[in-house]
């Protein structure tokens, strides 16, 4: 079996299982967001169901439209905030202590390897890095999960991405990912485990690993998985709630299929408007003038990025005209960052820096783009209104490009500054 | 049901579906309302009740809100007909009771205004202009189970209810 095989089965209670059958799984941990939980506590309340099935394995973590950016907002996460209360609801948290879901859970130890995860929102796939099974289910999911502790599931068959090579300077987990949907498509994977490996996953820290996986539900996937090894068990011993549990694929496993690529000279990637796929090198899109440049989100906000991004901000500044938003993703990022006198070179670039939010990913608040503006960000969806208007342009790459195009103000190969 | 199509082409994601800009309540009308704005403008207010939505490949891509597949059953669509499906917003549908078809045949011959008839418990559609009729395979059993309940809140219901 493959090790996303290997997870559900024990979760189904089952000796194994294939690609395509159906189980009800236990699920370790369910996550739900102040734009997914207040619709699934609706639907928890309107099914008259009393009690959740473990207070301590939910996780409601307002982090989209927070700070509330309005009053339907405020409602909203008012909900949440009700809901955790009356049924004790261990993971939930304010603003100020918490962050963008996907960073903070695996930061603060709540999901661990082994664990089936399942979260309503889509980039659940995330701790996949970790050696996890994590899906993107919906609010109604949610619902029946917090009631039952389980989830339906069709086995995925997988796909195995062996990465060989040394990474090359300035490319990380994003531009390999960039890479993959660029390759395959966004439906490239559609219901499929992506499994990743190779000696350029080896070297890949879990922060690295974890914007990778974060996307592969922009490939259409089920979830994408990365087997645990020393990097992972380091990581998860210094903060691990739970004891982890390790699984990896079998020599005999079935994938559907397996690609092999080289990437010893890959180019940072940028993907175009106005979806995932449309992947260049860098080197051919240098002619494209920015407005705005975002850091942050549940791809590229953890302190790997803003390490990245500060080494080539110092000392420079963030070209005229040009916005430059850096947003870290957790406060623990934020105020890590602040010691390592990483927030100085972002406001010494000029740059906004704000406290934790998804905000601009989706167009929600603090940095939505007006007709016609153009914004490279390292987040995950460039579809068509995705950061603000309609007729607005996102591009997306990994955190070199982004903070060396700020600088510059147009599309840029960190190498030419 | 038997309905008018609206015609949408591969990979309609979930920010065409309901922005998320609009994501600050979960009132269905106010969702309905916004349904396909950026993409045809006034979509739910042009919407007769019972219509129904024809789309290439990878429906509903992007993002697990269920606000999406609300938002298109409110704005009076009947059935979303589509060559494939993005996996959350296929649970999403099923888990909802937004009746889902995926029918690459219909898909390809259909324009815009045409009339379609839907006739779940068969698995058929009929493209009511030419005539053709295109079976469809039934759902596993298992999603079936769920179907029949009226969504997954039913079935769930229904299990915690024996123990």
């Amino acid at each position: 079996m493959t090790i996303t095989e290997k997870i559900i089965a024990v979760h189904a209670g089952c000796e194994r299982v294939r690609p395509g059958e159906f189980v009800y799984a236990d699920v370790d941990v369910a996550l739900g967001n102040d734009i997914t939980a207040p619709l699934a506590i609706a639907e928890f309340e309107r099914a008259g169901l009393e009690a959740v099935w473990d207070p301590d394995r939910i996780a409601l973590i307002p982090d989209h439209f927070t700070p509330n950016k309005d009053i339907k907002s405020a409602q909203q996460v008012k909900v949440m905030r009700e809901f955790a209360r009356k049924h004790r609801i261990r993971h939930y948290y304010e603003v100020g202590r918490c962050g963008v879901e996907h960073a903070f859970l695996p930061e603060q130890g709540i999901v661990v390897p082994g664990d089936l995860i399942i979260g309503a929102d889509s980039h659940t796939c995330t701790y996949g890095a970790l050696g996890a099974f994590a899906t993107g289910v919906g609010s109604t999911d949610l619902a029946a999960c917090m009631a039952t502790g389980k989830v339906w599931l069709r086995v995925p068959a997988s796909m195995k991405f062996e990465f060989k090579g040394r990474l090359p300077k300035w490319i990380g987990g994003k531009d390999l990912i960039l890479h993959t949907i660029g390759r395959i498509g966004v439906d490239g994977a559609r219901y499929r485990a992506m499994e990743f490996c190779g000696q350029a996953i080896a070297e890949l820290n879990i922060e690295e690993r974890m914007s990778l996986c974060n996307m592969a539900i922009e490939a259409g996937a089920k979830n994408g998985i990365i087997a645990p090894d020393d990097v992972t068990l380091e990581y998860v011993s210094q903060r691990g709630l739970r004891t982890p549990r390790l699984f990896r694929s079998d020599a005999d496993a079935g994938y559907e299929r397996t690609f092999e690529w080289d990437i010893s000279n890959l180019s940072p990637q940028v993907a175009l408007p106005h979806l995932p796929e449309n992947v260049r090198p860098v080197e051919e899109c240098r002619h494209i003038a920015i407005d705005q440049v975002v850091i942050g989100s549940c791809t590229n906000g953890r302190i790997t990025d803003l390490r990245i991004a500060a080494s080539i901000l110092k000392g420079r500044k963030v070209a005229r005209g040009v916005r430059l938003i850096v947003i870290p993703a957790t406060q623990e990022v934020y105020r890590q960052a602040l010691r390592e006198g990483l927030i100085e070179v972002f406001l010494d670039a000029d740059a906004a820096v704000s406290t934790p939010t998804c905000g601009p990913c989706l167009g929600g608040h603090m940095g939505v783009l007006a007709e016609g503006e153009r914004s490279l960000a390292t987040t995950n969806r460039n579809f068509v209104g995705r950061m603000g208007h309609p007729a607005s342009e996102v591009y997306l790459c990994g955190p070199a490009v982004a903070a060396a195009s700020a600088v510059t103000g147009r599309i840029t190969h960190p190498d030419e500054i | 049901m038997k309905g008018t199509c609206w015609k949408f082409g591969d990979h309609v994601d979930t920010d065409q579906i309901i922005p998320a800009r609009y994501l600050n309540t979960t009132d269905p009308g106010e969702l309905a309302a916004h349904c396909m704005e950026d993409v045809d403008p006034g979509f739910s207010s042009k919407v007769r009740a019972g219509d129904i939505i024809v789309a290439g490949e990878n429906f509903g891509c992007g993002s697990s809100r269920e606000h999406a597949p609300i938002a298109i059953r409110h704005a009076g669509i009947s059935c979303v007909i589509a060559k494939s499906f993005a996996r959350i917003f296929f649970r999403n549908a099923i888990n909802t009771g937004l009746p889902i078809l995926e029918c690459p045949g219909v898909v390809d011959v259909a324009r815009e205004g045409d009339e379609v008839e839907v006739d779940l418990a068969a698995g058929r559609v009929v493209h009511c202009p030419s005539g053709q009729t295109f079976p469809v395979p039934p759902f596993p059993e298992e999603l079936q189970e769920i179907i029949r309940a009226g969504g997954l809140m039913n079935y769930v219901r229904k299990r915690v209810g024996h123990r």
